[in-house]
């Protein structure tokens, strides 16, 4: 078998200038597709980690039907006293869990006294809410990074919509659950940065304050936000967090909670997934250059070697192993192929990170684009290439193993 | 016993809607080490008759028997294992392959088609690229060599499997006089060492003088059986 892989690699250098041109094809080929899914993954993961980290967490649990009517923050649907005990109890079961944060949402009327707006307002524990979005304190664009009691933060756009600004007073006024209304005065005490996605636009309050706004006398949340210790886990706890959730039911015999991962809350996951169709389409795109180009080379090389194909036969070489010798060159030109476009893909990311690219998103700026390249991608592009390169010698190959030595050896 | 028992070898090629018969009810009989030649015009059916009996091709009807065995019966895969095994072949261009070394080409039906351990191997090619002077070339590549030491080179490989019968094709048709008459005294010199069966088609006058049977060949058709020079030297 070292001998045919040996006459192989001596065959592919007898046509250095066709090899050398077969192989570039295919490391760049490689080399863009690894860029690409290095770039577009980190542009997702920075997106992802906005959104999950600034406003939504990784899970969020509600009561259940709450998700389907949240536009209208229905204070109705929120979730007791007794059962949000129940979750806090069984998330502090889990150990993947590195903190959670019950949230009040409810939508009111904010007023400056002299003009009057609505808002949609998260009553949050400040301690709890950053342990849970660990980003949230980095919006807040001006004023103490903190949410105080008796204190608002409220949305650029509704501080310049109304010219307020921060230690202004102004009025939050609410419906309450059994339909009175309620208002209290609130000292701005800063103003957060919009961000794209569901709650990008809310503004946040103690979580007391709210209560007080709403006139509770227990505690009831409308969603408890989840942050894992480890992102790459949100499947597993969020189906096991499920499953320990769904023993709890209602006097109706349903189920009280919902659990949902951050990609069924927010639009931008349909952008991630877009970013995921579009690099399985590169992906494929790779296999056809590939596929065409070790074709193409292959079908020459048994052309232009059909004497030589009749001579081997000839002296007794059996049809596989012909078919193993055309495979292996193919197998040996994906291989360089794949090995060059790798250091040429790593080469290039490296690069790109010491260029610094910067990149908006939404109202967000001066995001930084970071790619890096898993062991995982390197070897799963690495694998696809060299498995297409060996399809791609397949059809030549068995070809030329299939020749009748006879009519190869009459081949002018 | 014979080597080789053909009987009413008939080849009809079909090119086309014309049917060509290249042998016509050809029958003879060969004895292991003999030094032979079928000579003719060309389109006389040498080639052909070579092909056949080389398990290359399969005749249209009659039954060859080499080595005791129905040729014409092989599969693909049997036939190559009967070549690799039984037979050796020199060709008229000497069909070296050209990215392996002298020594690698010699070398090649013992690794790839009979898998020789190591040592045996080194010992035959080495023992052989000896015998037809080819040991001091043994590193160089096909394209480094003159044409007469590629077909040493040739014979080295045709004989490294120690086969029963060499077919050999116009093996001096690209060799000058001098050339060609060593090559001869070589195969001749193997054939007496080793017993080994050399079959010649030829339209050399070297050769003819120097194999013991000469079969003449026309139209497709056995139409002599002579002795040569070298079966009364013999």
């Amino acid at each position: 078998m070292l001998k045919l892989f040996k006459i192989a690699v001596r065959n592919l250098t007898r046509y250095k200038r066709r090899t050398l041109l077969t192989s570039s094809l295919i490391a760049i080929g490689v080399m863009f597709v690894l860029v690409f899914v290095a770039a577009s993954g980190s542009f997702k993961y920075i997106m992802i980690g906005q959104i999950t980290d600034s406003m939504l967490g990784h899970i969020q649990v509600h009561k259940r039907g709450y998700v389907a009517s949240i536009d209208s923050l229905p204070l109705t649907l929120n979730l007791s006293e007794k059962a949000e005990k129940k979750l806090e109890k069984t998330l502090g079961e889990i150990l993947e869990i590195e903190a959670f944060s019950p949230r009040i949402k409810f939508g009111g009327m904010f007023s400056n006294f002299i003009e009057t707006t609505n808002i949609r307002v998260n009553g949050v524990y400040p301690e709890k809410e950053i342990a849970t979005v660990p980003l949230f304190l980095s919006r807040i664009k001006q004023g103490e990074k903190s949410i105080k009691e008796g204190e608002i933060l409220i949305p650029e756009l509704l501080a310049t919509g109304l010219k307020v600004k921060v230690r202004d007073t102004v009025v939050v006024i609410a419906t309450n659950r059994d339909g009175s209304v309620n208002g209290k005065q609130f000292v701005i005490g800063g103003i957060i940065e919009s961000v794209t996605g569901p709650g990008g636009r809310d503004g946040y309050m103690h979580i007391k304050d709210a209560m007080e706004v709403l006139r509770m006398d227990e505690m009831e949340v409308s969603e408890v936000a989840i942050r894992l210790k480890d992102f790459s886990k949100l499947n597993a706890v969020s189906n096991r967090l499920d499953e320990m959730l769904s023993k709890e039911l209602n006097t109706q015999g349903k189920q009280v909670f919902d659990v949902r991962t951050w990609e069924k809350l927010s639009p931008f996951y349909n952008v991630a997934r877009m970013i995921d169709v579009m690099t399985f389409f590169i992906k494929l795109m790779l296999i056809a250059i590939v596929l065409v180009s070790i074709m193409n080379v292959m079908i020459m090389a048994v052309f232009e070697r059909i004497r030589e194909i009749g001579t081997i036969s000839a002296i007794g070489t059996k049809p596989k192993k012909i078919l193993s010798l055309f495979l292996i060159e193919g197998f040996f030109l994906g291989v360089f192929g794949a090995a060059v476009g790798n250091i040429l893909a790593i080469g290039l990311v490296f690069l790109i990170n010491l260029v610094n690219i910067s990149f908006n998103f939404g109202r967000q700026s001066g995001l930084v684009l970071s790619p890096s390249l898993s062991a995982g991608d390197i070897l799963w592009i690495s694998a696809i290439v060299i498995i297409v390169s060996v399809v791609a010698a397949l059809q030549p190959a068995f070809k030329a193993s299939r020749m009748e030595p006879v009519d190869a050896l009459r081949h002018i | 016993m014979s080597l080789i028992n053909a009987k009413n070898l008939t080849k009809v090629y079909t090119l086309g809607e014309i049917k060509v018969e290249a042998l016509k009810s050809v029958s003879f009989e060969i004895e292991p080490a003999s030094f032979i030649s079928f000579i003719g015009p060309s389109g006389s059916g040498k080639t052909t008759l070579l092909n056949l009996i080389g398990c290359l091709d399969k005749p249209t009807s009659g039954t060859l028997k080499v080595a005791e065995v129905n040729t014409s019966e092989l599969t693909r895969k049997e036939a190559a294992s009967f070549r690799g095994e039984n037979l050796g072949f020199i060709f008229q261009d000497f069909n070296l392959i050209p990215v392996l070394t002298v020594y690698e080409n010699v070398e090649y039906p013992l690794l790839i088609v009979q898998n020789v351990p190591s040592e045996e191997r080194k010992n035959r090619v080495i023992s052989l690229l000896k015998t037809v002077g080819m040991m001091d070339q043994k590193d160089k590549y096909p394209d480094q060599i003159s044409g007469g030491q590629k077909q040493r080179v040739a014979v080295a490989r045709a004989l490294v499997t120690n086969p029963r019968l060499v077919l050999a094709d116009e093996p001096t048709a690209n060799l000058d006089s001098k050339t060609a008459f060593m090559v001869i005294d070589i195969m001749r010199q193997m054939k007496e060492e080793f017993g080994v069966t050399f079959i010649f088609s030829t339209h050399d006058p070297k050769i003819v003088r120097e194999v013991e049977t000469v079969y003449t060949l026309q139209d497709g058709m056995l139409i002599g059986r002579t002795q040569g020079m070298g079966g009364r030297h013999a």
